[in-house]
């Protein structure tokens, strides 16, 4: 049996932080789509078809840094370590902790439902972000 | 704000079916990619800065059993993820058809991640050699 659709116009719910999070995380998912795509078509023109499994493709879309790519046959890593790619990687990164960090939280959110555990949550999520983050774009820039 | 009342073998036992199944593996998918990040981007620079336990750390993920393991809720969260954004971003037209989208889904996921976990094995040995 199929179901009707109950579906509210943005002008008559409003835009509140929860319904421009749960917009966000849409639109994070699909810019991640675009990324992925990308990783899969640059390791294409650089040799994936001869050199690289469907895994080790998998593993540098997902993020294209070149610590990804060091064990497969690739004889030249350079090309993986461009500018361009670590720009790529970086923007993922962030697009991605961004996403993760609000889901983390909304997981949550559904375990812990008083005022002060959900003040806790966020706070401990956010110092998370806050820490990860220059790590990651470290170990993105300097591998 | 009251107390979460429902007990976690209670949840269990709920008889949502499909869409509750992709609803909670879609947690659970999500719950291991933000472990797994955190500790892959703390393992690997405890690599570079020389400190062991980020060998360690990295030994665990580039094992192919964690790998296996990891890709289902990795795989599962970008594959359902796809649905929900699709199906969210023209309610209208797509919702009727959401049980539809979630065999597509299944589908898309099984050869993905059979072919993933084929390939996780066959690199593996590949690369021994």
């Amino acid at each position: 049996m199929q179901t009707k659709a109950r579906t509210l116009p943005l002008s008559k719910r409003g835009m509140s932080f929860e319904t421009f999070m749960w917009l966000f995380t849409r639109l994070s998912a699909l810019a991640m789509y675009g990324f992925i795509f990308t990783g899969i078509v640059g390791a294409l023109i650089m040799g994936a078809q001869n050199d690289m499994s469907f895994v080790e493709v998998m593993r540098w879309a997902l993020m294209p840094n070149v610590g990804h790519v060091e064990h497969t046959n690739i004889p030249d890593l350079s090309p993986f370590a461009t500018l361009f790619w670590r720009s790529v990687a970086s923007l993922f990164f962030f697009t991605a902790i961004a996403h993760g960090v609000h889901g983390v939280v909304v997981i949550l959110d559904d375990y812990f439902a008083t005022e002060n555990q959900r003040k806790w949550i966020r706070i401990i999520n956010i110092a998370l972000f806050v820490i990860i983050t220059p790590i990651g774009l470290y170990v993105i820039w300097m591998g | 704000m009251s107390d979460r009342n429902v007990s976690l073998s209670a949840a269990l036992k709920y008889k949502g079916q499909g869409p509750y199944l992709t609803y909670i593996l879609h947690r659970i998918g999500g719950s291991m990619i933000a472990i797994f990040v955190t500790m892959h981007i703390l393992g690997t620079f405890f690599e570079m800065i020389g400190w062991q336990i980020g060998d360690m750390i990295t030994d665990i993920f580039i094992s192919p059993p964690f790998q296996i393991i990891f890709m289902f809720g990795m795989l599962f969260h970008i594959i359902n993820g796809m649905r929900i954004t699709i199906l969210d971003l023209f309610p209208q037209a797509l919702i009727p058809y959401h049980k539809q989208a979630i065999l597509i889904e299944w589908i898309i996921f099984i050869l993905v991640y059979s072919f993933a976990v084929i390939t996780t094995i066959t690199t593996t040995i590949a690369r021994m050699s």
